[in-house]
């Protein structure tokens, strides 16, 4: 009872890693608020999943293992979930902020009246103060998230309702095991007690999922590019820079309107989120929503012919030069001197 | 045979082209300096509409916005694009309305609507991005749903076929009618603005701008009962208050932050061959490259 629950997200029987990635954070907030980390998989063929899970501390995995549950459809996994949360009463409910997730999230919400806040960025426990009530809430959570297109941060929380419902996106939290060892219960869920033939409304005819070719969240290095790149001819210099260094090449979101390369290496508050050993900015100006991606990379290193681009402040290193004369010269010190 | 589409649409700030002054000294929004848009993807979901329409025999689209008496302007733009008309819900009551609240208060309306075939909504509203009314107003209804709809490949009087957007990936679903479904930004953009239906529309108004503008339109409203936007308050919707506006909304904002950067202490190079060279070697040393 009154316990963190994290919804899992399965494809081909592998838990996706934004989920991991909540059940690590749902460890953090379980161990502050003295209560149980709980997931449920819900799916086709999910034997293996409690030995993917457990290790990141998970108390209790509740399994629905039905055909008919993957792939995923709205009704009846929000009909698990529902009458789930009714009998278990978590505290909080944490899922991805995902094609699913944000199917998913919304439905439940509305049928148990809890708030939900979408796409957060940092979750935490605190207290708060409703002043106008004259009343103090401890360990609630705060979903913290940023707010009109990315210029303000908001802290939301749901006072009286739960469970406290919170989606996040892929790679804005860290994926961590807590203990290769530790093995938690599994409890089967009879499909029939919590999911009517009824929901079995809508129909999936036809399915074409990639597995994400690029691997740019966990790359050590990140050679990005920006407007200030000019064309997709010049991106040809950033991907000869990150071969050379063994890094993958991520971009602005401009850069991707523009053309300049494809969505799926948008890096930013709409894009992913990453934290390199070395992240190199190359003619990207430093809007807040980009930084939002990338503020916490170990070294920044910012190319820009604009002395005074707002990258430069929360860089380490700042060229100030053109981006077609920088990166050949780098390119050819690099070789020069490695080995 | 009638055929009845609803789209959902909201008039947003325009929050992508936010400019200096947006921001208040105190960190605050100051709404004023942005421009009210109709949101985007909603632009998408009328396009969606439209096109379902022409294709179903007997169908009507009209529009449902809930907001200030400005957002009128929503329902006669959609108009010039090719709607039958719309419905304004608007009031206090309904201020300060989180996701839930405002579903609730369209659910509520639509249900006075009678019977709806499909409802179509944008995915997400740029005002907030959560994209959650639209799923929201489903559960309210107890009806079915498809998010990221980016084409309807096939519909008829019981079942709509769609083409679904996903994050990896594509789906093609098929479900019972009625049904809400939301619509991609990557679906095609909307049509613009028709020439005689913008001649046709432009007196549309509801019965506050009749007022307000003062004019004596009278008899052309009566004798082109067309150009009458209908305008819903709470007393207009069967509602039970406590679902509506604060106290319908379970989330609460605790704190409003201005974004802020530590900025770091940053060392200065020029491109110059010496620099780059020195700093290639330095990265290597540290093992930070290589
Ligand atoms: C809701 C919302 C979400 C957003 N999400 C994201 C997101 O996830 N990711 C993201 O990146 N953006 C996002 N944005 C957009 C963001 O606000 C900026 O518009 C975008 O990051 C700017 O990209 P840029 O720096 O490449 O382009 P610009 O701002 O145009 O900057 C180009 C830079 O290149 C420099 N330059 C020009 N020529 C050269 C040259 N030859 N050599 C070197 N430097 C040169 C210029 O001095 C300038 O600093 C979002 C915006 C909104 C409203
Ligand atoms: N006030 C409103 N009036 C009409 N439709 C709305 C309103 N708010 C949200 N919607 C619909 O719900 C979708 C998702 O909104 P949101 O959950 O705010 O991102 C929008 O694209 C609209 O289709």
């Amino acid at each position: 009872m009154n316990n963190i629950i994290v919804y899992l997200e399965i494809e081909d029987s592998i838990v996706g890693d934004v989920s991991l990635e909540l059940l690590t954070k749902g460890r953090t907030l379980a161990d502050e608020l003295n209560c149980k980390l709980e997931a449920v998989a819900a799916g086709y063929k999910l034997d293996s999943v409690g030995s993917q899970v457990f290790q990141y501390g998970v108390d209790t995995l509740y399994v629905a293992d039905d055909k008919r549950m993957f792939p995923y459809t709205t009704m009846p996994h929000t009909a698990l979930l529902v009458s789930l949360f009714k009998e278990e009463k978590p505290q909080i409910a944490l899922m991805g902020a995902t094609s699913i997730g944000r199917d998913l999230g919304p439905r439940v919400s509305s049928a148990l009246f809890s708030g939900l806040t979408a796409d957060c960025t940092s979750l935490e426990i605190g207290t708060y103060e409703d002043k106008k009530a004259g009343k103090t809430y401890e360990h609630l959570l705060y979903q913290i998230r940023p707010a009109f297109g990315g210029n303000i941060v908001a802290t939301i929380v749901n006072p009286d309702c739960r469970p406290q419902m919170a989606t996040v996106r892929e790679g804005v939290m860290k994926k961590e095991i807590r203990d290769p060892k530790y093995v938690g219960k599994t409890k089967k869920l009879d499909l029939a007690k919590y999911v009517a033939d009824t929901d079995f409304v809508v129909e999936v005819i036809e399915r074409h999922i990639e597995k994400s070719k690029l691997n740019i969240k966990n790359s050590p290095i990140i050679v990005s590019g920006g407007y200030g790149v000019g064309s997709a001819e010049n991106f040809h210099l950033l991907f000869d820079l990150a071969d050379t260094l063994g890094a993958e090449v991520g971009a602005s979101r401009a850069a991707v309107d523009a053309g300049f390369t494809d969505h799926e290496r948008q890096i930013g508050q709409t894009g992913t989120t990453v934290r390199p050993k070395l992240y190199i900015a190359c003619g990207i100006s430093g809007q807040i929503q980009h930084i939002a991606g990338m503020q916490e990379s170990a070294m920044i290193i910012a190319i820009n012919n604009d002395p005074k681009a707002p990258i430069n402040s929360i860089a380490d290193y700042v060229i100030t030069g053109n981006v077609e004369d920088v990166i050949p010269k780098m390119i050819k010190y690099y070789k020069k001197n490695s080995k | 045979m009638s055929f009845k589409i609803l789209v959902l649409a909201k008039q947003v700030p325009d929050t992508r082209n936010v400019g200096k002054d947006a921001m208040k000294a105190d960190g605050t929004v100051n709404r004023a300096a942005l421009a009210a848009i109709y949101n985007p993807e909603d632009l998408n979901a009328l396009e969606q509409a439209l096109r379902l329409k022409s294709k179903i025999e007997g169908a009507s689209v009209h529009v449902l916005t809930m907001g200030p008496a400005r957002a009128a302007e929503i329902i006669r733009e959609s108009m010039y694009r090719g709607a039958d008309g719309g419905y304004l819900l608007s009031g206090r009551e309904f201020a300060g309305s989180d996701t839930l609240a405002t579903s609730y208060a369209l659910a509520c309306a639509i249900r006075r609507l009678g019977k709806v075939d499909v409802i179509v909504c944008g995915r997400q509203a740029i005002d907030g991005d959560t994209a959650q009314v639209g799923p929201q107003v489903a559960e309210k209804l107890g009806l079915p749903q498809i998010t990221y709809t980016e084409e309807i490949l096939d519909c008829n009087s019981s079942e709509i076929t769609v083409k679904r957007r996903l994050e990896r990936g594509v789906e093609v679903v098929k479900g019972p009618l009625p049904m809400l479904i939301t619509v991609n930004g990557t679906a095609p953009d909307c049509r613009p603005r028709h020439a005689k239906l913008t001649m046709k529309y432009k007196h549309a108004a509801t019965l506050t701008e009749k007022q307000e503008s003062g004019s004596d339109y009278t008899d052309l409203y009566t004798s082109h009962p067309y150009l009458n936007i209908e305008e819903w308050g709470v007393s207009q919707i069967e509602h039970d208050p406590q679902w509506l506006g604060l106290s319908g909304s379970p989330t609460k904002v605790k704190q409003i932050e201005n974004v802020v950067f530590t900025a770091k202490e940053s060392k200065r190079l020029t491109g110059s061959d010496f620099e780059i060279e020195s700093l290639m070697k330095e990265l290597i040393t540290n093992h930070t490259i290589g």
